[in-house]
């Protein structure tokens, strides 16, 4: 019983690197059919990651967003929910944290913690709402996230243009005393918009992973993913469970909206189309088995790779897409965990019949 | 502008939205009724919107084949390279036993891609294919044309149109009327059963999983060589997903899929001819543009209720299991 316990407990970490193999070795072979040297395009991608402290700075930038992005997404697959909807939590989050952090005026520190609290609300009810819809109506919550990702779209553009308009489409820029910037941090990294957003990602991560895995809220949430019908026999109340989790979900992807505007751009544009995000979010929480510590890894690759292609384009001209294929991959490998398994537990019988 | 030019350009403007939609919504509808989900449309409609720009330009401006035919070339490649591409997504969800979710945002994120890679390797680094020149044209039948607003409002459409609303009647037909669509329908709701009847639950989800990537690919196609005539990273952006939402609005329904798809193209209708039809100074044009999701949402809430997937939808069949 613990052996298979531990058994499991390996396979977690196992297939996914197994699949970064697998991933990056099909990756590879595209290139070469492509007449790219994937070597030089693998450790063009290396440097583009590690080559310099800017570099470094700036990957981890990119990675910050995508860790509240995939934990929302991980949190709402945890109660059996599909939230699609990250992408628009995440602009009402910008939205809200661009107002506050532009228009109220409070001391330095309290300003961004109010930005960031009003974000979190704004962005919990806007995903709870979905929740609610699915609870108390049986709409599914696919669609629903769908069509609430284009109204925040839409929404953020006219609120921006018609209230928060600051320079050539974009909102005013926040006040200096609710910036998650800090000097030290982006000398070190050689003037690269890492803040402190990083750190609030991975303190949210492990209370994620507390309140998930540790609380009774979190054992709640969790049974109602599992089964629903199961979990009201108990006595559990499976609307308000589907509530909370979104209501959570929209909460996360809210401070990862927050810490884009407060720590990296500093105001919010007028866009065309969808910051991407919220739907690499799902990418991130599918790499890390929708687990809140799998979830950094996965931002971590995700973004990671994401950002030193652009150096390989830029530097080897092979084009980005081929990195967008090698993270397809891994999903597709981390999808197909069935067959990596069951060749891990082959390989495991065998050894275990030949040590009696 | 009159009232019958106004209502002339809602709906051709309906038929021609609603399309795509039509077209990969009928995908998800086989492909879910035989219980498998596909959360790839997106990609799906993406390779096929980048294949038929290819194959257009390819057969009609370097091969040189008459400009009338290569369109017609452009969509049938759509079809078959949206086909080849649901192959993998078939394989993890039937054989490997994935989860279908999972493997459906890897074929969106791979055929994304794959499309973008190709069109960078094939126009020299640019971020978009060269403009195709024989796009499709609305067709014009005579007398039929004539007939006034509805004419030129619902008759006056592009060929791919037509092919939708004929594949709503072929579809339905094949799901209500056929012996396949009961085994496929049967495979969807209780997968043991028809295995107990003799009925290969992994064939018939393997056809239908690849019969919805080819209509998938011909929405995809409809984007690029009709309603635009070039293909780029955004020619798609969202329509696989809208498609989806219309699948489950329209309950898995080949007739209530198209009822919502042209729901959603007479809202598109009504945001992009806002300005024209001068709606825009009335009401701020990001409110037209998120009008029709704001309609979905109120409509689903308030009129539809419940939707029920198909029972299996979603699980892996293991044969002997219970």
């Amino acid at each position: 019983m613990i052996s298979s316990m531990q058994t499991s407990r390996w396979n977690a970490i196992l297939i996914p690197v197994l699949a970064v193999i697998l991933g990056l070795i099909v990756g590879g072979l595209l290139m070469l059919l492509m007449g790219y040297n994937p070597i030089v395009g693998y450790s063009s991608v290396f440097q583009g990651i590690f080559g310099n402290m800017y570099f470094m700075g700036e990957t981890l930038r990119a990675v910050t967003p995508l860790i509240f992005a995939g934990l929302a997404v991980a949190f709402a697959f945890r109660t059996g929910l599909f939230n699609i909807g990250v992408e628009g939590q995440f602009i009402i989050g910008q939205l809200a944290a661009a107002w506050v952090g532009a228009f109220w005026t409070l001391p330095t520190g309290l300003h961004a913690a109010v930005a960031i609290l009003v974000a979190m609300i704004a962005s919990g009810l806007y995903g709870g709402f979905a929740g609610w819809l699915k609870a108390r109506l049986g709409v599914h919550e696919v669609i629903t996230t769908i069509m609430l990702n284009y109204v925040a779209l839409f929404a953020a553009n006219w609120t921006i243009r018609t209230y928060l308009i600051g320079a050539s489409e974009r909102s005013k820029d926040i006040l200096p005393s609710a910036s998650l910037q800090a000097q030290w941090l982006s000398d070190l990294f050689e003037g690269a918009r890492i803040n402190w957003g990083l750190l609030l990602a991975l303190i949210f991560a492990l209370v994620c992973y507390w309140l998930l895995m540790k609380t009774t809220t979190g054992y709640e949430l969790r049974a109602v993913g599992f089964n629903p019908h199961a979990a009201e026999y108990a006595g559990m109340n499976v609307s308000k469970n589907i509530f909370l989790s979104m209501l959570i979900s929209g909460a996360l992807a809210g401070i990862g909206g927050a810490t884009d505007v407060l720590g990296v751009n500093g105001n919010m544009a007028i866009s065309a189309g969808f910051t991407g995000i919220g739907f690499d979010g799902i990418a991130v929480a599918l790499i890390g088995n929708n687990n809140p510590f799998g979830v950094i890894f996965g931002a971590l690759l995700f973004g990671g790779l994401s950002f030193g292609a652009d150096n390989m384009q830029r530097v080897e001209g092979i084009p980005t897409e081929s990195i967008q294929i090698v993270i397809s991959m891994v999903i597709y490998f981390v999808a197909a965990a069935s067959v990596v398994n069951w060749l891990l537990g082959k390989f495991r019988r065998r050894q275990g019949v030949s040590q009696k | 502008m009159n009232f019958a030019d106004m209502l002339i350009t809602i709906l051709n403007g309906t038929i021609i939205f609603s399309t795509p939609l039509i077209l990969a919504a009928l995908g998800g509808v086989i492909n879910e009724r035989s219980g498998v989900v596909n959360i790839g449309l997106e990609g799906l409609m993406t390779v096929g919107a980048f294949a038929a720009a290819v194959i257009t330009i390819w057969t009609g401006e370097t091969l040189g084949l008459p400009g009338w035919l290569a369109p017609y070339l452009g969509i049938i490649a759509a079809m078959i390279v949206g086909m080849i591409f649901a192959v993998p997504h078939a394989v993890a969800s039937i054989d490997l036993k994935a989860d279908q979710v999972v493997s459906g945002v890897a074929l969106n994120i791979f055929a994304a891609g794959v499309a973008m890679f190709l069109v960078k390797k094939l126009f020299e680094g640019a971020g978009q294919t060269t403009t195709v020149q024989n796009v499709f044209t609305k067709v014009n039948i005579p007398f039929l044309s004539d007939i006034p607003i509805i004419g030129p409002g619902l008759l006056k459409i592009y060929p791919t149109s037509y092919l939708a609303f004929i594949l709503v009647a072929v579809i339905y037909w094949m799901l209500f009327k056929t012996p396949f669509g009961l085994r496929l329908r049967a495979v969807g709701e209780h997968p043991r059963a028809a295995d107990t009847l003799g009925v290969s639950v992994r064939k018939v989800r393997y056809i239908a999983v690849i019969l919805s990537g080819g209509l998938a690919g011909i929405g995809g196609g409809t984007l690029s060589i009709a309603i635009s005539s070039n293909f780029q990273h955004s020619t798609v952006s969202g329509h696989g997903f809208m498609a989806l939402a219309a699948m489950i609005f329209g309950k898995w329904h080949p007739v209530g899929a198209m009822g919502a798809a042209l729901f959603f193209g007479l809202a598109t209708a009504l945001a992009v001819s806002g300005q024209v039809l001068g709606l825009t100074q009335y009401v701020p044009s990001e409110f037209l543009n998120a009008l029709p999701y704001l309609l979905t949402i109120l409509a689903l809430a308030g009129v539809v209720g419940r939707a029920e997937a198909p029972a299996a939808s979603g699980k892996p069949y293991e044969k002997g299991s219970r």
